[in-house]
């Protein structure tokens, strides 16, 4: 299984099955956040009994972690190598090929987004999670209300709805790159994964932000 | 209607491959619209010829699109702005009196610059060396009608056997990649029954060539379609990048 740090088409395809895998835990992770509009409670029921410190949650959170983790490492890999393989000098004129703007800005994309993590991470998954598992002072059993908390400054939601515009772009040229990445192609899928790629991303970030501006303005709990 | 414009180009000069490139601008008087890019080039020379100067070294072949010698990037566009066509079908009226057009080489690690315009594309060479053919095992001549082909893959395989060579997939490339090329060059065999014996080892052979020469990794962005004269299409490089897979899985 060498090929798939050797080659190229191999760290395409790390790169491809890391950021499909982060889709699919996005479109978890948002249909979770949905829930805090309608109940406080059963919110924090599904963080509390069902993920919380438990093993599979901290399974999870790993799995997830190694994911993003090898995601950045790899974006990191290919767009060094990229770089080298451009050559030493650059074109003077600028290129007037026209191509996806996406296209051309994933790393800077990702590392808008990647900045954003770790304020989230911080802000979530540290407070919960991480201080229960060792312990630690001030550990908030309360996720909700945390989410209240946070969500209720206003620097944290033009965070929020920035990165997740940033995530709106890389994902409109991600999903459809990653199945071609995988060899799922062709003249004829090509329209349609396009299509459903804009679809994706669209309801994923349509989703988180929402639910931010929602509970922003105080319109969450709304079953309670 | 075609007139006789006054132009100035600006084109990259280099000694040598080791040496500092830097830009000329020239000016060109009367130059007819009619004329190609290239016979404007070559009146260029004249010019710098008869000024007693050295002429600039460009590529250049049968000057009629099928043989992929002439390069150049032009005023951003691989094979200048004018689409579907290669450097030597351009023609000057995609240009307007008073114009500066910009001339530079094709600029990516993969393809060394040896003289002013031209640079080394052997690394196309190597590639196809390391698996782009079909053996040939003697025996008695079969019938071509033997082999039914089923119309489709008999287009596809057609359309990617346009490819000409050119490099101006890896010019356009951010990425400085070769995909384009070599996923053509694997299409154009992988499709037809002849070509499928040796499949899995030609992919698996030409990606490896492809990459030990510092060819950049596809990111899908396309710029490579777009530029490509003959149109070769990405759907090209999913096919690729399924018979590399396949080949490896299978191992
Ligand atoms: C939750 C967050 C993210 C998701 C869902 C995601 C998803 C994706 C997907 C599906 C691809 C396409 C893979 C392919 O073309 O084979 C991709 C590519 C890429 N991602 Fe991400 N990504 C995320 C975060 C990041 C971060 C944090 C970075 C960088 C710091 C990053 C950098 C890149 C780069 C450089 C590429 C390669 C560009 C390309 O192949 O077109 N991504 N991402
Ligand atoms: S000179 Fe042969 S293709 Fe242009």
């Amino acid at each position: 299984m060498s090929w798939l740090i050797k080659s190229s088409i191999g760290r395409k395809v790390i790169q491809s099955i890391s950021g499909l895998f982060l889709i699919l835990f996005l479109l978890f992770h948002m249909s979770m956040n949905v829930v805090l509009i309608f109940s406080h409670e059963t919110y924090d029921f599904l963080a509390n009994e069902i993920l919380g410190a438990n093993w599979w949650a901290i399974v999870g959170t790993l799995i997830i972690g190694l994911g993003v983790g090898v995601h950045i490492i790899y974006a990191i890999i290919l767009t060094l190598q990229n770089w080298k393989a451009r050559g030493r000098d650059r074109y003077a004129s600028k290129s007037k090929t026209p191509v996806a703007w996406s296209s051309k800005n994933m790393f800077v994309l990702g590392v808008f987004i990647a900045l954003f993590l770790i304020v989230h991470m911080y802000q979530m998954w540290y407070q919960m999670q991480f201080k229960d598992l060792f312990g630690m002072e001030g550990v908030r059993h309360d996720g909700a209300q945390l989410v209240v908390d946070v969500l209720s400054q206003t620097w944290v939601l033009i965070a929020y709805v920035v990165a997740f515009i940033a995530l709106w772009f890389h994902l409109n040229h991600g999903f459809w790159s990653a199945l071609h990445s995988v060899g799922w192609n062709n003249d004829i899928w090509m329209k349609r994964l396009k299509r459903l790629g804009y679809f994706v991303s669209t309801l994923i970030v349509l989703g988180f932000i929402v639910v931010a501006i929602a509970v922003h303005f105080g319109y969450s709990n709304l079953l309670a | 209607m075609d007139k006789d414009i006054n132009i100035k180009v600006k084109v990259w000069r280099q000694n040598g491959p080791k040496e500092k490139g830097r830009f000329e601008t020239y000016e060109l008087k009367n130059i007819s619209q009619g004329s190609s890019f290239l016979e404007m080039l070559d009146i260029l020379n004249e010019q710098l010829v008869n000024d007693g100067k050295i002429p600039v070294a460009f590529d250049h072949d049968c000057r009629e699109g099928i043989c992929g010698m002439c390069s150049l990037y032009i005023n951003g566009h691989p094979h200048g702005p004018d689409g579907e066509i290669t450097t030597c079908q351009l023609h000057m009226r995609s240009f307007d009196e008073g114009d500066t057009i910009t001339i530079e080489p094709w600029r990516s690690a993969g393809f060394p610059i040896i003289k002013d315009l031209v640079v080394d594309r052997t690394a196309f060479e190597k590639i196809m060396q390391a698996g782009g053919y079909v053996s040939v095992n003697t025996g008695g001549i079969p019938d071509a009608n033997a082999i039914p082909i089923p119309r489709d893959k008999a287009e596809l395989a057609m359309d990617a056997a346009a490819c000409i060579g050119c490099g101006a997939c890896v010019a356009a490339c951010k990425n400085g990649s070769a995909m384009l090329f070599v996923a053509a060059k694997v299409s154009q065999l992988a499709l037809l029954p002849q070509g499928k014996p040796e499949a899995a080892r030609r992919a698996k052979s030409m990606v490896a060539k492809m990459d030990e020469l510092g060819f950049g990794n596809c990111t899908n962005i396309g710029a490579c379609e777009v530029e490509c004269p003959k149109n070769i299409s990405i759907s090209n490089i999913a096919r690729l990048n399924r018979e590399f897979l396949k080949a490896k899985l299978k191992d």
